[in-house]
């Protein structure tokens, strides 16, 4: 019974529409995190900059991104948007909307980072004369950089997750792919659990790398106990 | 197109009603949250394997898997397992369990910066187990999770959005349903992200401020 040809069939239809499902939701993910570690580095530099205006730019980005929530901002982008005269692909608004929630955490993230670097350093730097873009690539930058990497990968597995989102715009990724199923299938706690697990492969091997990286660049501290 | 305030005063009290239903939520899907976490940041240091594994288990899959899935499955398995609960209920288990892996995660954080020495001095006192989680750690761990909580808290608040999508009428639900009925979606939508922000925002601020007092 387990290997009639209905059941084989149903079984390839499943996994198919998953599979082109998952494939949507990983390339919005790729897409929004590249938007997102734009935005996050150029808010970030905002905050620490010497101008006054820039940083009051900045900081009310972050505390207005961080207060509305991704599906707000994203019917918004969908509903709203073209009554104003723009119109985007769902493509487009997923990736910007999400792009843009997730960069009012991210820059938060890299500020902290960056501020991590000590002060013997910056100094050191004014000592040597070194120009503002030369110091923030060879020595700032590297620096900060094992401190953000971890936010920034938890950061990624929650993008990932939150992808699942828009397929209430219409987009056609994992969580809609799933809900297609249910209405040609029906099978309503199956077809969910499917894709609850789906979700999971994707995004475990990404929080074990994250806690795997996490753990060796934090090995010193333990040792020194 | 401009704002048609006379039309965004009379939805007003429809957009509040979902606010209360989504306040409601958020406020016993965070006293489930709270308590779960907390038990199961004690369970992940049991000594028996299969207590702490099973907990690492739920940790990882919870924090692996996006809500709203999750709330699908809730809402479909529940009633085919015998038990019918009304949507609201589902929505807070739902949020409770998501938010309650999270929080495991920040208590454990807290309990592990607990120095070793008041673990050895609470066993070298001869307290027994319950006694030193009460009396020792707990209270220790417990007081710099204040501003730790209070982001899941936002966070919560700004996740309630996707219970529309399992029926229960909150904020977002009832700015979808007028839009849905009077067709215009312009003054529901903006009610509804500034009615968001008049909520996240100062509390965002109130915890900060009390982070602030505590760290001085």
């Amino acid at each position: 019974m387990l290997f009639d040809a209905a059941f084989y069939d149903t079984a390839t239809f499943i996994a198919r529409q998953l599979a082109h499902g998952a494939l949507v939701t990983l390339e919005i993910t790729v897409l929004a995190e590249v938007l997102v570690l734009a935005l996050s580095f150029t808010i970030a530099l905002m905050r620490l900059s010497p101008w006054r205006v820039l940083r009051w730019v900045a900081g009310i980005y972050i505390e207005v991104l961080r207060g509305i929530s991704a599906l707000v901002l994203l019917f918004y982008l969908f509903f709203i948007l073209p009554l104003f005269g723009i119109s985007l692909s769902p493509m487009t608004t997923g990736v910007i909307g999400l792009g843009l929630t997730f960069s009012a955490y991210g820059a938060e993230i890299v500020r902290s980072a960056l501020v991590n670097v000590s002060q013997g350093q910056r100094d050191a730097l004014r000592a040597l004369d070194f120009g503002p873009v030369t110091a923030f690539r060879r020595i700032i930058f590297p620096q900060a950089l094992p401190f953000m990497l971890p936010p920034l990968g938890n950061q990624l597995v929650e993008l990932l997750k939150t992808t699942s989102l828009v397929s209430l715009i219409t987009l056609s990724d994992l969580t809609f792919s799933g809900s297609q199923l249910i209405t040609t299938l029906g099978q309503q706690t199956l077809i969910w659990s499917i894709v609850l697990v789906c979700y999971f492969v994707m995004a475990w091997p990404l929080s074990w790398l994250v806690r795997r990286y996490e753990q060796h660049s934090t090995a010193w501290r333990r040792a020194q106990e | 197109m401009n704002l048609d305030y006379a039309f965004a005063w009379s939805i007003f009290p429809d957009l509040l009603r979902g606010l209360l239903v989504t306040m409601q939520v958020v406020i016993l899907g965070f006293v489930l949250a709270v308590l779960l976490g907390l038990v199961l940041a004690i369970a992940q240091r049991s000594s028996l394997r299969l207590v702490s594994g099973a907990c690492k288990a739920y940790l990882s899959f919870f924090r692996n898997t996006p809500l709203m899935v999750q709330l699908y499955v809730l809402f479909f398995a529940l009633p085919s397992a015998g038990i019918t609960l009304p949507a609201v209920s589902t929505g807070v288990i739902g949020l409770g369990l998501y938010y309650s892996a999270y929080i495991a995660e920040a208590y454990r954080g807290a309990i592990d910066g607990i120095p070793k020495g008041q673990w050895e001095a609470a066993r070298a006192l001869d307290f027994d187990t319950a006694t030193t989680w009460q009396r020792i750690i707990l209270p220790q761990a417990l007081k710099p999770m204040l501003p730790v909580l209070g982001n899941y808290l936002i966070g919560m608040f700004k996740e309630t959005p996707l219970l529309a999508v399992i029926t229960i009428p909150e904020l977002f639900q009832a700015a979808k349903q007028v839009a849905g009925m009077t067709y215009r979606y312009n003054e529901p939508y903006t009610l509804m992200a500034l009615m968001f922000l008049m909520i996240s925002v100062p509390t965002s601020l109130l915890f900060k401020y009390l982070e602030k007092r505590t760290h001085v």
